[in-house]
């Protein structure tokens, strides 16, 4: 689903060039559960925004579903963006005039469906996510945990192939951490992929694989991690599951 | 192409900034409302001065005698001239531009007036001696039957035109004047028509207390032979009035043995120069009251332009969440435009809407004769042109905010 090739990335400051992602070589299969781990200014949120095409790499080569990303227009990235790719923030990033039902339904208002089309969809997600009774309330009416799952369902609606988010339970405590993450695992079993970037080990042991990153290079490539709640199977697998070292030069 | 959604989003950042969008307006809606204002009084200044070339040709003149003063070829000076119908060929022949010639006498002289009788009624009225050419300078209605023609010259017929005054005074209300008998100097003439004046003001007063009579039984009935007072004379399209002017008076100068260069020997006058200044004049107010509107316009929608920015500024975080979910640049700039375009398009509105109902108010409280200021308004074209201005003004104004809001790339928006 995702395939990374020797990607580098620098942000250029004035005449100083600031290498953030210094070749990243990274595969993510369809319907994977990844969290991407690392010390604060190790390059996750900024691999993440390139995997979000949000943001231009330098070198290298990015495919999505086998698409290359590179050179694409504001238009095509527009258009991926919204076809392939659902983000969830950790400042959630709702549209503070509009409620719970409008922020959900917004990213299929770019898609062209109509009102009522996409009203139900957004309705359905949100009672997918427990929040049916709050649809009409404004984000700034429900508490952190619920605007995050708010968040989920915005992204959930244009049946993305691939989630991404960036630190989804920083602002949430403990408890709402869980519900969130227990909310990420029950859309990756419809098949989805799931690209989270956290520094909590217990969020990324919720995850099926935990990517290392450390000064913009993958240090480990983390297979075994995963949760044991998979009954009978995962409880022996654990231990067998093969822990990749990625080749880091020191 | 009414897009529900998008106008549901204009008018949810509308309701959001309440007071912005209030003032914004103002500065549109009092441009245009200027503008309107300005327009309409440079039309009604224009309608107001105009109007005394109501009736007439442009492109006609006026020459009669006056004192010589100067001697020539053995004549004395304080000499007039004395027109008659015996220079009419020569003229014409020496004249290549010329199109009507119409000789005129006044009973009683320029301006002169004459108690005219029917039984027992009687009032003071001008009585001109004229020929049919003289319609083509004079443009005057008829209210009922018709005007003096080539017959009447022919036929030296006692007939006469008169003016809505002369009715009234003459004759009972309602009272048919065709056919009935007034006496003028003691000589009767029967009524063949009533003219209507397109003139206003003492223009038109005069008109309607004047009798034309057949100019050929004027100097019959009034013995003054083949005599007359004064030309009236149009030009031919295309011939320079003021050229035609001087070729005719230097004609008559010739024929009247008077000095060529006796300044005073002739009076004259013509409404052309004065109608090409007048029409300079309009020019140049039309081009002012532009330019001053449109300025005032232009203030107004920078001050839309300005405040869209710093709402876009605002918006920054807004825009980048769209565009991380999939809206194309594309749609962020149709948002925007389509913001200010609501905003001037509707506050012009209302400036159109004022600005033509106070000029409608004025035209009312005006009436018809008010001088110099005639039906201040604006046309149609003007109108649609001010709301096409209005609506370029539009896009200007959403323009360059626009840009700014599709240049929003959204990771700078959306980092905490
Ligand atoms: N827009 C930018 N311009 C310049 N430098 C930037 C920019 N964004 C990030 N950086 C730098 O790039 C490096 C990586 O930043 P990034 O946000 O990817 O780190 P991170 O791993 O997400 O850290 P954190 O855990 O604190 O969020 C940092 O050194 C940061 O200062
Ligand atoms: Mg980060």
């Amino acid at each position: 689903m995702i395939n990374l090739q020797q990607v580098t990335k620098a942000y250029r400051m004035g005449k100083q060039s600031l290498p953030v992602l210094k070749g990243i070589d990274l595969q993510i299969g369809t319907g994977e559960l990844v969290s991407i781990m690392g010390p604060s200014g190790s390059g996750k949120s900024t691999l993440l925004n390139v995997l979000g095409i949000l943001d231009r790499y330098d070198e290298g080569t990015y495919h999505l579903a086998d698409t290359l990303m590179k050179n694409l227009s504001e238009r095509q990235a527009a258009y991926y963006r919204n076809q392939f790719l659902g983000f969830v923030f950790q400042s959630f990033n709702l549209l503070e005039f509009k409620n719970a039902v409008e922020n959900v339904a917004l990213p299929l208002y770019y898609q062209k469906v109509s009102r009522r089309k996409r009203n139900m969809k957004a309705m359905e997600l949100l009672e997918k996510v427990g929040l049916g009774d709050r649809a009409f309330h404004l984000p700034n009416e429900l508490s952190g945990g619920q605007k995050q799952r708010v968040a989920i369902a915005r992204a959930l609606i244009t049946d993305p192939k691939v989630i991404l988010a960036d630190e989804p339970t920083g602002a949430l405590d403990s408890q709402t951490s869980e519900q969130v993450m227990e909310l990420f695992r029950e859309v990756n079993k419809t098949g989805m992929t799931v690209v989270i970037v956290t520094h909590e080990h217990e969020v990324s042991e919720k995850t099926d694989r935990t990517i290392h990153l450390r000064d913009g290079l993958i240090l480990k490539d983390d297979h075994s991690a995963g949760p044991s709640d998979e009954g009978a199977a995962s409880v022996s697998a654990p231990s067998q599951s093969s822990s990749v070292t990625a080749e880091v030069p020191v | 192409m009414f897009d529900y959604d998008k106008w549901q989003e204009i008018l949810a950042t509308v309701r959001r900034n309440k007071l912005r969008t209030l003032l914004t307006m103002f500065g549109v809606f009092w441009g245009l409302f200027l503008l309107l204002l300005l327009l309409g009084s440079g039309q009604g200044l224009e309608n107001g001065v105009g109007s005394s070339f109501d009736g007439w040709a442009t492109n006609s003149g006026f020459i009669w005698p006056r004192r010589t003063t100067k001697p020539y070829r053995g004549l004395q000076p304080g000499r007039r001239a004395r027109f008659t119908e015996d220079d009419i060929p020569a003229l014409r022949a020496a004249l290549p531009g010329l199109d009507a010639l119409a000789p005129r006498a006044q009973l009683g002289g320029f301006r002169g007036s004459n108690n005219v009788f029917r039984g027992d009624r009687t009032g003071g009225f001008s009585v001109y001696g004229d020929v049919p050419a003289y319609q083509r300078i004079s443009l005057t209605d008829m209210l009922v039957g018709r005007h003096i023609n080539p017959l009447d010259i022919e036929g030296k017929r006692k007939v006469a035109v008169i003016g809505t005054d002369v009715l009234s005074v003459l004759f009972d209300e309602g009272e048919e004047p065709i056919g009935e008998y007034i006496r003028i100097n003691g000589v009767f003439f029967q009524v063949v028509g009533v003219h209507k004046s397109r003139r206003t003001g003492g223009d038109g007063d005069r008109d309607a207390q004047s009798i034309y009579i057949p100019l050929s039984a004027y100097q019959q009935a009034f013995g003054e032979g083949k005599r007359f007072h004064w030309y009236a004379y149009s030009a031919k399209p295309g011939v320079s009035v003021n050229e035609l002017e001087g070729q005719m008076m230097a004609a008559i100068r010739e024929r009247h043995r008077i000095h060529p260069e006796d300044r005073n020997a002739l009076g004259h006058n013509n409404l052309e120069e004065e109608f090409q200044q007048l029409t300079g004049l309009f020019g140049g107010i039309r081009a002012f009251v532009w330019f001053v509107g449109i300025g005032t316009l232009l203030a107004g929608v920078i001050g839309v332009s300005n405040i869209m920015l710093i709402v876009v500024k605002e918006r920054t975080r807004e825009i980048g969440i769209r565009k991380a979910i999939g809206a194309t640049p594309w749609s962020i700039v149709a948002l925007i435009m389509q913001e200010a375009l609501l905003l001037t398009g509707f506050a012009g509105y209302l400036g159109l809407l004022c600005g033509v109902a106070v000029l409608e108010a004025v035209n009312r409280a005006l009436g018809t004769d008010a001088g110099v200021f005639l039906y201040p308004a604006v046309s149609l074209t003007t109108a649609g042109l001010a709301f096409a201005v209005l609506v370029l003004c539009g896009c200007l104004a959403g323009l360059i905010p626009a840009r700014r809001a599709a240049s929003i790339r959204p990771i700078e928006a959306i980092q905490v």
